[in-house]
């Protein structure tokens, strides 16, 4: 579907990227100035790569060996960006409608009653973008871009400048619209839970190239070496959801280790989704504890373990599954619980922890 | 009302004719300078700016004179406007129209040059993703959220019109109802033994029509720019 191979230099920074994408969620990841958005301006059409090819659905819109560069206008990729830029003098509602009227009438395959419902702005519609809040603002922007029904959504940190309550409002909705929409999306971030929860296929991007590409579940995987600080240790367990406990308001994750709980509601059940789990927030046990507030009690056995002259170690667990999770963990325990390599163990993860905090 | 002469209320008439269609003739073209100095990268852009401005520093008269050159019935422009559409604007009130709209110039630009260096250009961008091409994104989004300086750019130009007097009477000379505007009929009246009181009252209109279109401008711009936050 997405096919894109571009370099582009900006001053002294070069941005390089190339990676393909078959629908569902793909993630650029990486930190701030690692040239992330300079790859989506250069998919928008909004910048002109010095070199390369990028094919959207079977579209050649830029290739530079061709002379081809359509225009943004001309693209028909949709853009959230992270100041949402709405159009402070239309109402809500033109502002929806903006897009449509430049989209080919044999084009317009989304419509408007579900996207207003999807993200519930249908009492906003009269208002201006100035009397909105942060995240009614975003989830109008969301909006204006899929109504103009793209070949592709591009979303640029479109969280980044909310607050965590709105971040988890918004979330959800994103994930429904990649399930109900069925629109590729390109989705960039600095943020590892937003990743995790949302794609399918990672491109981890540092100083201006792709340094990692492949399925979230082994990209986002910090295993050991990888890191020096055990707080940016974490890995990635991949589950369906289970039928949620309203009385108590977790969530289960059914894995083949075993059950996961996550506090909250969350749904649909049976749908995949990633745990971002970090090595501080896991222990180990050699036998299956009982009586103890710790939820998540997962099946395993250690593959690797470096223990330091210092007080920590770490070890790396494999789960049935083949996942591999990491946990941080004193040298003290290593040597009481006489941990080994091949040794089976039972993963503990504070279900608190795995909420969908952004790690 | 006030002892004003004939001729008098037919200056304060052919003023506001000639002001009012000099500002909306100057509006679309000083939108257009705006846009091109605002959005605008080419050589000789600096030159460009200044020939726009150029009124602004030079004597009124020359401005004028160099219209009768240019605009004049044997002039370059002005003979080939008469032979092949029959439009004559030496010694013609839309020759004083055209007088103002150079003069007011300026300001016009200026304002209006402003207030499309404010709007956020993302939007722009915005409105092309979403498949707006330049031309509509400018009608839809640059030109609406300019409109506060195009407003008072042209009420300032307005104002500016009204005063206009070097340029109008070297370019179209001083002829009563057809090119004589107020600030001529001043003139006139002043030149004149008996004429002290009708110019007294004329400046006194002059001023307070200058001041009612600057106080506008002022009021209209903070409106804009309250309602912008």
């Amino acid at each position: 579907m997405i096919s894109v191979d571009v370099s582009r230099r900006q001053g002294q920074f070069l941005v390089s990227a190339a990676f393909e994408s078959d629908g569902g969620i793909l993630a650029l990841f990486g930190p701030s100035g690692s040239g992330k958005s300079s790859i989506i301006r250069l998919i928008a059409g909004l910048d002109r790569p010095d070199r390369g090819r990028i094919v959207l659905g079977g579209v050649v819109v830029a290739d530079t060996d061709q002379r081809i560069f359509l225009p943004a206008h001309r693209r028909r990729v949709g853009v959230v960006f992270q100041e949402s830029l709405l159009f402070p003098h239309l109402t809500v509602l033109a502002n929806l409608r903006y897009g449509r009227h430049f989209t080919p009438r044999a084009e317009r395959r989304i419509a408007e009653e579900p996207v207003i419902d999807t993200l519930g702005i249908g009492h906003l519609l009269q208002r201006h973008p100035a009397t909105l809040s942060g995240g009614e603002r975003q989830r109008v922007a969301i909006g204006r871009a899929l109504l103009a029904s793209p070949r592709l959504l591009l979303m640029d940190e479109p969280l980044a400048s909310l607050d965590w309550d709105r971040r988890q409002e918004i979330l959800p909705l994103i994930e429904r619209l990649r399930d109900e929409f069925a629109i590729p999306i390109l989705y960039v971030s600095h943020a590892v839970e937003e990743v995790a929860r949302l794609a399918s296929e990672v491109a981890v991007m540092e100083q201006g190239r792709i340094v990692r590409l492949g399925p979230a579940r082994q990209v986002l995987h910090t295993g050991i070496g990888d890191s020096p600080d055990r707080f940016q240790i974490t890995s990635v367990l991949e589950g369906r959801l289970g039928e949620p406990d309203k009385v108590y308001g977790l969530t289960p994750v059914e894995h083949p280790s075993g059950r996961l709980w996550l506090s909250g509601l969350i749904g649909p059940v049976g749908r995949t989704v990633h745990v971002v789990v970090r090595g501080v927030d896991v222990s180990l046990a050699t036998e299956r504890p009982r009586r103890l507030s710790i939820r998540t009690v997962l099946a395993a056995h250690i593959v690797d373990l470096v223990v330091t002259d210092g007080p920590t170690a770490l070890a790396e667990t494999e789960l049935k599954d083949g996942t591999r999770l990491m946990v941080s963990l004193t040298r003290q325990a290593v040597d009481e619980l006489a941990l080994a390599v091949g040794r089976d163990v039972f993963v503990l993860i504070k279900s608190v922890a795995v909420d969908q905090r952004p790690i | 009302m006030l002892a004003l002469s004939h001729d008098a209320w037919l200056a304060i008439g052919l003023s506001f004719k000639v002001s009012l269609v000099a500002t909306l003739a100057a509006l679309p073209v000083a939108t257009l300078f705006a846009l091109i100095l605002a959005r605008g990268n080419f050589p000789g852009k600096a030159l460009f700016d200044g020939i726009i401005h150029l009124p602004l520093v030079l004597p009124p008269v020359v401005t004028g004179y160099a219209l009768l050159l240019l605009m004049g019935r044997k002039g370059v422009i002005g003979a080939f406007l008469d032979r092949t559409f029959g439009i004559v604007f030496a010694f013609r009130w839309t020759g004083a129209a055209l007088a103002a709209a150079v003069m007011a110039m300026p300001i016009i630009v200026r304002a209006i040059r402003l207030s499309i260096e404010a709007v956020d250009r993302r939007l722009e961008q915005a409105s092309g993703t979403l498949g707006a091409g330049p031309v509509v994104t400018f009608f839809l989004v640059t030109l609406p959220l300019s409109l506060p300086g195009i407003l008072v750019g042209g009420t300032l130009g307005f104002a500016k019109a009204l005063g206009e007097f070097g340029a109008t009477i070297t370019f179209v000379s001083n002829i009563p109802g057809e090119t004589r505007t107020i600030a001529s009929a001043i003139y006139t009246a002043s030149q004149s033994p008996d004429g002290d009181a009708e110019a007294l009252i004329l400046s006194g209109i002059a001023v307070a029509i200058g001041l009612g279109a600057l106080i506008v401008s002022e009021l209209m711009a903070r409106w804009f720019r309250r309602s912008a936050t």
